[in-house]
């Protein structure tokens, strides 16, 4: 049961409820403990338990109303913290506002502004950024294209970005003058 | 030198490259850029050390308990409830 602090910390993202995130992370088990003759030799074994969590959740925990997917990305910038931060002062004296906002992040902030995405561009953003699991990885365990994917994760990153840079300004991290603000 | 063309390819591919999804002849005319422009190597330097923090700061333990109630669970599959006669 190696995995199950990836596991539980994906779980607890995805329902939001610490007694909900145990069941899931049970269920997990004993289906892929029953499943186990339909695990292949040489497939990646974390990768076919976050499969079953996510098929769990979607299945059993998440609200019934579906949001329409959405492809767009034009509009999509990227650095969107970077851009609004490079070149400020931070708080404190000598510090640039990036490193300001990386050092003093909470895992409170980060915890909160990963609950607040939108589901799909959660669970990307998960599989992606927080377990480190490549593209092709992350379309099989959610069974979408790898467009859709690279979609997801890029519209979840902005979302996020968003939030933690507001988390930032709220607590005075980057300075209320600073370009873009 | 660079010029702009260089700098938007690269921040147009940033989540490619940072994400080990690129071939190694595009990784390789970005890295080589990024060490050329340091506007831009700030910047990825930037976005990669955020993906660290997020990685990070968002690790829960296991709740104490939960091993141990898996751990029955799966147990209890193995051997099923007795029969009654």
């Amino acid at each position: 049961m190696e995995h199950m602090g990836s596991l539980y910390t994906a779980a607890l993202r995805m329902t939001r409820n610490p007694s909900d995130a145990e069941d899931l992370v049970q269920e997990t088990y004993l289906k892929a403990y029953r499943g186990f003759g339909g695990f292949q030799e040489g497939t990646n074994l974390k990768a076919w338990l976050y499969r079953i969590l996510t098929n769990t959740f979607i299945n059993s925990y998440r609200s019934k109303k579906r949001r329409p997917e959405e492809t767009e990305l034009d509009d999509l910038e990227n650095l969107y913290m970077y851009r609004r931060l490079a070149g400020s002062e931070g708080a404190s004296a000598g510090r640039s506002a990036e490193d300001e906002v990386l050092s003093h992040i909470t895992e409170s902030e980060v915890k909160e502004a990963i609950e607040a995405l939108p589901e799909q561009f959660r669970m990307a953003v998960l599989l992606g950024d927080v377990e480190g699991f490549s593209y092709k990885e992350i379309a099989e365990i959610l069974d979408i294209p790898i467009g859709t994917v690279m979609s997801r994760l890029h519209r979840g990153r902005k979302a996020l970005q968003k939030r933690l840079y507001e988390f930032g300004r709220q607590r005075g991290l980057v300075p209320e003058g600073s370009p873009h603000a | 030198m660079h010029d702009k063309q260089q700098c938007y390819e690269a921040v147009e591919q940033l989540y490619l490259y940072l994400d080990g999804e690129l071939t190694y002849e595009r990784r390789v005319l970005i890295a080589l850029h990024l060490v050329d422009c340091p506007p831009c190597g700030d910047a990825f330097d930037f976005e990669s050390e955020l993906r660290i923090v997020i990685a990070q700061r968002c690790r829960e333990r296991v709740p104490e308990g939960l091993r141990a109630r898996v751990y029955l669970a799966l147990r209890n599959l193995e051997q099923p409830p007795p029969q009654p006669e």
